[in-house]
């Protein structure tokens, strides 16, 4: 898979404020790359030296093989956290406006508001002026005119912060659709259930240092602490327990179930696979719940920036 | 992509759109031409009130002197006494009682006493000082034996004809026409700083508050937006003043033309014209026709435009980046004011020393320093500025400004995006180097 966009070796300071240090990413092609990491981590200073908002005191980024220049901005679509629109322009006209900003012209942009208007049903909005709208609304318009001019970059900044369940969905649907048209998608954020739905590739930042990255599935596998879960029963629950215990590091699980189970998480040692123990409590009890432990985004965020800031 | 004329369409769009904008700039005009017409018609209802005067002159000195007019009777009373000629004037209502003791000419002149039940205008007063005083002189010289027509043959009235090497004229009535050209271009230059300047740091401030800026900023240079909105602004200033200019003129014929008034007929000017016809009679509008005509014209149009341009452009770009660097309108004020110092040192010593002394070292030095070049330079030049010298002023002021532009872009483009808190100088300081 090719890379669209890579940023090499990127440092910024804001004075004596290292915002970032020496990161480097590379984005695949028709990727939804997520970039992660606490309040403050610097990934919003990446993003603006992506958008040329800001300059690197050191490093370099190539988008689709050419160094980055001031043309490149039509190729990228932005939605930044801090976002807003003009609270006394009108809705059609301010969109056209910011659409020409991006390199459309007046007959394109017109021509494509129309469509995506009409997609969310919002047509009767066009000469309504933005301090009518409430703040799902304008972030509808937001949505719309970052994607309007097709871009091969889209760099989404905390997208769904002000929308609605619905309408964050809707959103999420349309980044999909976006990425299989063959869009890529930059996706920063904190929230980490919407990096698992959506992203293929993540980088995590913390204190201004890229501390993992790669594809999440690879990031899981590396993870996985060869745990599984376990529901069984058996006539003698406490003995099956112990029997188990000697056999394997076990701990309490939670989850829910019809019966009244065992509820285990149990460890492999280095040498077991999941068949030897399958074949182990295959013979002492009934298997109403065998799934392996796979940590979630959300884990891995956590420990991996705990152990990088110890 | 050119983005800069996308940019200045939608602040001048923005700006003319705004509806205390068109408020404004219809309802500025009525006000003024209204407190003026007020104004105007006060002071003609004032006039036009009669003023009666008893003149009780027991030495006969003033016989044919006091001659009553339109608006002044002077109303001879004899063989009464003062205290009589006192009751009566207060009964009969008049303004006042002139009173002149029966002494010799030599002793009455401090003797003469107006009586008022109130104190009485000072024009009025002083009116009659110098008709009596023209009066009891010309008395004295007929006792000391002097031929009266000899002195009036005698009169000579004189205007100096200035000169400078090079041969150009001028005249004192010039030089109160190029105070009026250079005050009014300084004034201009002032109050369109002060107006527009204020109204390009909101914009900024706009932008921020609205949170757009960083939509903006990932399609187009900073310096572009900020370019974009001092000319977009400009030019809606620009329609604002025109449209003011030619609402203000038009008011004012509808005005006088219904009610009657006349703008020309305050007392101020009233004297001043009788001042001047006194001395040069006739032939007055013929000189300042000519003192037009020798006016530096071209100079000073090209020279308005070019010091005007500048000087404002120069301010405008500091109002930008204040606007910039704090996040709403209450926290400017500690960065405005150092401008507004600037500005008004600039008219103060444009409006106090060079109409006095233009060419003093005051009012050079300061046609040099930028930021009160504009306003000194303006008014400078109808008295006449080498032309080497406006084209140095004019270099420096460029030069300041492409540097001003230049570190107000770059508070601008890291200011933009800080939120929360007011910026000291120092961390102004800081910003540019990021």
């Amino acid at each position: 898979m090719s890379t669209l966009l890579e940023a090499t070796n990127i440092s910024k300071n804001f004075g004596e404020f290292q915002a970032l240090s020496d990161v480097s990413i590379q984005v695949p092609k028709h990727s939804i790359f997520g970039l992660l990491g606490p309040n403050g981590a610097g990934k919003t200073t990446l993003i603006r030296i992506i958008n040329q908002i800001t300059m690197p005191d050191v490093g370099h980024v190539i988008l689709d093989g050419e160094p980055l220049k001031p043309e490149h901005v039509q190729y990228i679509g932005y939605l930044p956290e801090e976002r807003g629109l003009y609270k006394s322009m009108k809705v059609g006209e301010q969109a056209l406006y910011l659409a020409q900003l991006k390199g459309l012209s007046y007959r394109q942009a017109k021509k494509r508001l129309n469509y995506w208007f009409e997609k969310f049903e919002i047509s009767h909005w066009w000469d309504k002026k933005i301090e009518e709208l409430s703040k799902g609304m304008a972030q509808k318009i937001q949505f719309i005119v970052t994607v309007l001019h097709q871009p091969k970059l889209l760099i989404f900044d905390e997208p769904f912060s002000g929308f609605d369940p619905i309408n964050a969905n809707l959103i999420k649907d349309e980044i999909l659709q976006l990425r299989d048209e063959g869009a890529t998608v930059i996706f920063s954020t904190h929230r980490m259930e919407s990096v698992e739905e959506l992203c293929d590739h993540i980088a995590l930042i913390h204190q201004s240092k890229k501390i993992l990255d790669g594809n999440l599935i690879d990031i899981k596998r590396k993870h996985k602490t060869n745990t599984f879960e376990v529901g069984l029963s058996s006539s003698n629950l406490r003995d099956l327990e112990s029997q188990i215990s000697e056999r394997f590091d076990t701990s309490p699980a939670e989850f829910k179930s019809l019966e009244d189970d065992l509820k285990l998480n149990i460890k492999l040692g280095a040498s077991d696979t999941s068949n030897d123990l399958l074949t182990f409590i295959n013979a002492n009890a009934y298997i109403n719940h065998f799934v392996e432990v796979i940590p979630n985004a959300n884990d891995i965020f956590i420990q991996t920036v705990k152990n990088n800031s110890l | 992509m050119n983005h800069l004329p996308l940019i200045i369409k939608r602040e001048y769009l923005a700006k003319v759109k705004n509806k205390s904008f068109i408020l404004m700039t219809f309802l500025s005009p009525l006000i003024l031409v209204g407190l003026l017409s007020l104004v105007a018609y006060l002071t003609s209802v004032n006039n036009e009130k009669v003023r009666t005067i008893a003149v009780l002159d027991e030495s006969g000195f003033l016989s044919e002197t006091l001659v009553s007019t339109d608006q002044m009777i002077y109303e001879n009373l004899s063989d009464i006494s003062l205290e009589a000629a006192k009751k009566l004037s207060n009964k009969n209502n008049s303004y006042g009682l002139l009173h002149v003791p029966d002494l010799a000419i030599e002793d009455v002149s401090s003797q003469i006493k107006f009586y008022s039940e109130e104190s009485p205008s000072l024009s009025l007063i002083s009116n009659l000082e110098s008709k009596i005083e023209k009066r009891l002189g010309e008395l004295k010289l007929k006792k000391l034996g002097v031929d009266l027509s000899k002195i009036k043959a005698a009169k000579t009235y004189i205007d100096i004809n200035q000169e400078n090497f090079e041969g150009e004229k001028t005249s004192k009535t010039g030089s109160f026409l190029k105070l009026i050209f250079g005050g009014a271009a300084g004034y201009l230059l002032f109050m369109f700083i002060i107006i527009y300047g204020n109204l390009i740091m909101r914009s900024v401030i706009e932008e921020k508050t609205s949170r757009i800026i960083e939509v903006i900023i990932s399609s187009v240079k900073p310096i572009k937006l900020m370019l974009g909105k001092i000319f977009g602004t400009s030019l809606a200033g620009i329609t604002q003043f025109a449209i003011w200019i030619i609402l203000i003129a038009v008011f004012s014929v509808a005005i006088s033309f219904i009610f009657g008034i006349d703008f020309s007929a305050t007392p101020q000017q009233e004297m001043m014209a009788n001042a001047v016809s006194e001395n040069s009679a006739n032939s007055e509008i013929q000189v300042i026709i000519s003192e037009f005509n020798s006016l530096p014209l071209l100079n000073l149009v090209i020279a308005f435009v070019l010091f005007f341009t500048g000087g404002y452009l120069l301010y405008s770009s500091l109002y930008a980046a204040i606007g910039a660097a704090v996040d709403n309108e209450t926290d400017t004020q500690q960065f405005v004011m150092p401008i507004v110092m600037l500005l008004v040192v600039g008219f103060y010593v444009g409006f106090f020393t060079s109409l006095e002394d233009p060419h003093g070292t005051i009012s050079t030095v300061f046609s040099y320093i930028p930021f009160t070049s504009p306003i000194v330079m303006l008014i400078r030049i109808p008295f006449g500025v080498p032309i080497w010298e406006q084209v140095l002023s004019l270099a420096i002021l460029i030069f300041t400004f492409v540097i001003t532009v230049w570190i107000a872009a770059k508070i601008y483009r890291v200011g933009i995006l800080m939120y929360g808190k007011k910026p000291s100088y120092k961390e102004l300081i800081k910003w540019m180097k990021y």
